[in-house]
């Protein structure tokens, strides 16, 4: 029988090839599930996995879908490794979303110069001041950050959707749950004119280069990963752990917001009620997948970019539902967290010995 | 008067009764220290199962069977990945809910907007008919009764039987009860499994008698507040109950206010349930030594045999 036995250090190797056997398993498993449903595997995982990548605008539709995951997957890296869990990252996305929205609304005849800076300052601003929330909860109250912030994602998409069915639903919009569109000066600028390559593409590595510089080499990021590491030594080295919790959430909930204003300027020239495919949920595997390190976090991010263009390219071509796009991500996870045994342990085929030694 | 007290109990016991049976699986899983967070994928497994199986054979014992068998499944993949592999607990749970989600969506994409047998109530003679403590007693859908029974032989099972002190202790302190002989690992493993099969049936409660209808995400966030829940009562299942009814009587609040027309937009109204878990977890966490003293020492920590 397979039998684990402990490393005396963890792998680096498997630290960085587990996400590869992963995604090797993961696309096995759904090539599986694939055939289980009657559909043809290898073309099927190839539709989802290949295919949209040589699409026309492939790799610019990649672009977008994965400048807010790998803005949000960089905050949870930081979040995560201080054992901070914000899994909320959705609502500071959609609070972040709104407030740039509302802003851009009040001011349709601001020129870009103005209107764009305040735009994303306002956006990191809802999603500080959202995730705040919940740091606050937990360094005042003790209350569980898990379930508080995943609460705050609900209220914060019903607040989106009171705000685009009432006071910023546009008038002329025949009753839509949407607000006007913003301003082109509000949508900021393009890197390719007429497309929606918005400029949150190139600052998405620009902030991972940063995580990666605060986190590996500066005082803030040690104190974050003792922290997370070894919260006693964290206490008896005289660092904040409120302070710090402030800080994963701050950071957390500010890329968030910020990825939630890009999205609503640079995509979707307005609010409505579904402004995000649940990019707060999957930034989370988006974190796992790069190993919490924002240098990882980069690839992760374009793979799970790809997954949603997967996903519609299923629905197009094959006629299946979006959905799968889901299951794919969940598996992934599944087939990461089970290959990452491997970084602390060897995997042993042994003969077994004697009935019963089971723990 | 009388009649509007009548329909919030009754209400209130429908809208309580997917929170307590999802809650009273994860007080067990908590109690062996493990923290699944994958309720919410579980239970919509087990919906969509639960909804699929009824619609297809009509049969209802066998739908509920299949939503137990759901969460199950869900649930033991849990178990092998944080207690075989030893994966990170939180990580897993958010796993199995993102799993969750798009599978149940998948599955239920040809189930949208059509309708199954629903789970028909119990009509007693006599007792059913009396006025007020008929409707309000006697006249539920036996996974009512269910879930208030399930709920009362967990409390027992933990304060009365040796099972269930093995169980607490594994909970408290795995190394001891290792030492002591006891099969942490695969106790872990049975308390895991017993908690999926109580998520898909909560899930299967939604779909074949709350909501009596399969909808995308259509347990809305139910998982989460279960889990809120456990915290809510310290672990302890008579305060199990009385969250669930409190939980429960705020989502029915939401909906009653929503149909009463008042001049409150109802968007606001649909977040008030989770507006009021947040406030109810901070109330209930802010007492540190309460939680410290009741909360099962080893949560979320992995075990793993030294020899």
């Amino acid at each position: 029988m397979l039998k684990l036995q402990p490393r005396q250090s963890p792998s680096p190797f498997w630290s960085w090839a587990s996400p590869i056997l992963a995604l090797g398993l993961t696309a096995f498993i759904a090539g599986g599930i694939f055939a289980f449903m009657g559909r043809p595997p290898i073309l099927t995982v190839y539709t989802f996995l290949i295919s949209p990548l040589f699409a026309p605008n492939g790799i610019a539709s990649l672009a977008v879908k994965a400048a807010p995951l790998i803005m949000m997957g960089v905050g949870l890296s930081l979040a995560y490794k201080a054992n901070v869990w914000n899994i909320g990252t959705e609502g500071q996305f959609t609070v972040g979303a709104i407030f740039a929205g509302a802003l851009a609304l009040a001011l349709p005849d601001a020129p870009m110069w103005v209107i764009f800076p305040a735009e994303m300052l306002a956006g990191i601003i809802g999603g500080i001041l959202y995730a705040l929330i919940v740091a606050w909860l937990r360094t005042s109250f003790n209350a569980n950050e898990i379930l508080t912030s995943l609460m705050l994602a609900y209220i914060a998409q019903y607040l989106l959707i009171y705000l685009v069915t009432g006071p910023l639903r546009d008038p002329m919009g025949f009753g839509f749950p949407q607000t006007a569109l913003f301003s082109d000066e509000a949508d900021g600028p393009r890197i390719i004119a007429n497309t929606n390559l918005h400029f949150g593409i190139l600052l998405a590595p620009v902030v991972a280069a940063a995580a990666w510089m605060v986190l590996g080499h500066t005082v803030l990021g040690f104190q974050l990963r003792v922290l997370g590491q070894a919260p006693r030594a964290a206490k008896f080295a005289g660092f904040s752990e409120g302070k710090l919790v402030w800080l994963a959430m701050a950071i957390s909930g500010g890329l968030a917001g910020l990825s939630g204003m890009f999205e609503v300027t640079g995509t979707q020239g307005q609010l409505s009620t579904n402004i995000s495919p649940g990019y707060g949920f999957t930034a989370i595997i988006v974190g796992f997948l790069g190993r919490l390190n924002p240098a990882g976090v980069v690839p992760a991010g374009l793979l799970l970019a790809l997954t949603y263009l997967g996903g519609d390219a299923a629905q197009i071509n094959l006629g299946l539902s979006n959905s799968i796009t889901g299951i794919f991500q969940g598996i992934l996870l599944f087939c990461l967290l089970g290959s990452d045994v491997l970084i602390n342990n060897r995997l042993l085929w042994r003969r077994r010995v004697a009935a019963g030694g089971r723990a | 008067m009388i009649e509007l007290l009548i329909n919030l109990i009754v209400s209130v016991m429908a809208a309580a009764t997917p929170l307590l049976l999802a809650a009273t699986g994860e007080l067990i899983v908590e109690k062996v220290a493990v923290l699944n967070l994958g309720v919410e994928g579980m239970m919509l497994m087990g919906a969509i199962a639960g909804f699929a199986v009824a619609h297809e054979t009509g049969n209802l014992p066998l739908a509920l069977l299949a939503a137990v068998a759901a969460g199950m499944a869900l649930s033991y993949l849990f178990a092998v990945l944080t207690l075989t592999l030893q994966a990170n607990q939180t990580a897993t749970g958010l796993a199995l809910t993102i799993f969750g989600r798009g599978f149940s969506a998948l599955v239920g994409a040809g189930y949208v907007g059509i309708a199954a047998p629903t789970i028909p109530k119990i009509h007693l003679p006599i007792l059913s008919d009396l006025p007020f403590f008929g409707p309000t007693l006697f006249n539920y859908d036996p996974i009512i009764y269910l879930a208030l029974a399930l709920l009362a032989g967990t409390a027992w099972f933990l304060t009365k039987t040796h099972a269930g002190l093995i169980l607490r202790a594994i909970g408290d302190q795995h190394d001891a009860a290792h030492v002591l002989g006891y099969r942490v690992i695969r106790i872990r493993y049975i308390a895991v499994l017993f908690g999926g099969a109580m998520a898909g049936l909560a899930g299967a409660y939604m779909s074949l008698s709350y909501t009596p209808l399969w909808a995308q995400d259509m347990i809305a966030g139910r998982g989460w507040v279960a889990l809120a829940l456990v915290t809510f009562a310290a672990w302890r299942p008579f305060w199990l109950m009385i969250g669930a009814w409190l939980f429960g009587g705020m989502m029915y609040l939401s909906l009653y206010v929503q149909g009463l027309g008042v001049p409150i937009p109802s968007a606001f109204l649909s977040a008030l349930p989770y507006l009021g878990t947040v406030v109810v977890l901070v109330l209930i966490s802010r007492d540190h030594r309460r939680i410290r003293l009741h909360r099962p020492a080893m949560l979320g920590r992995p075990f793993q045999a030294s020899s």
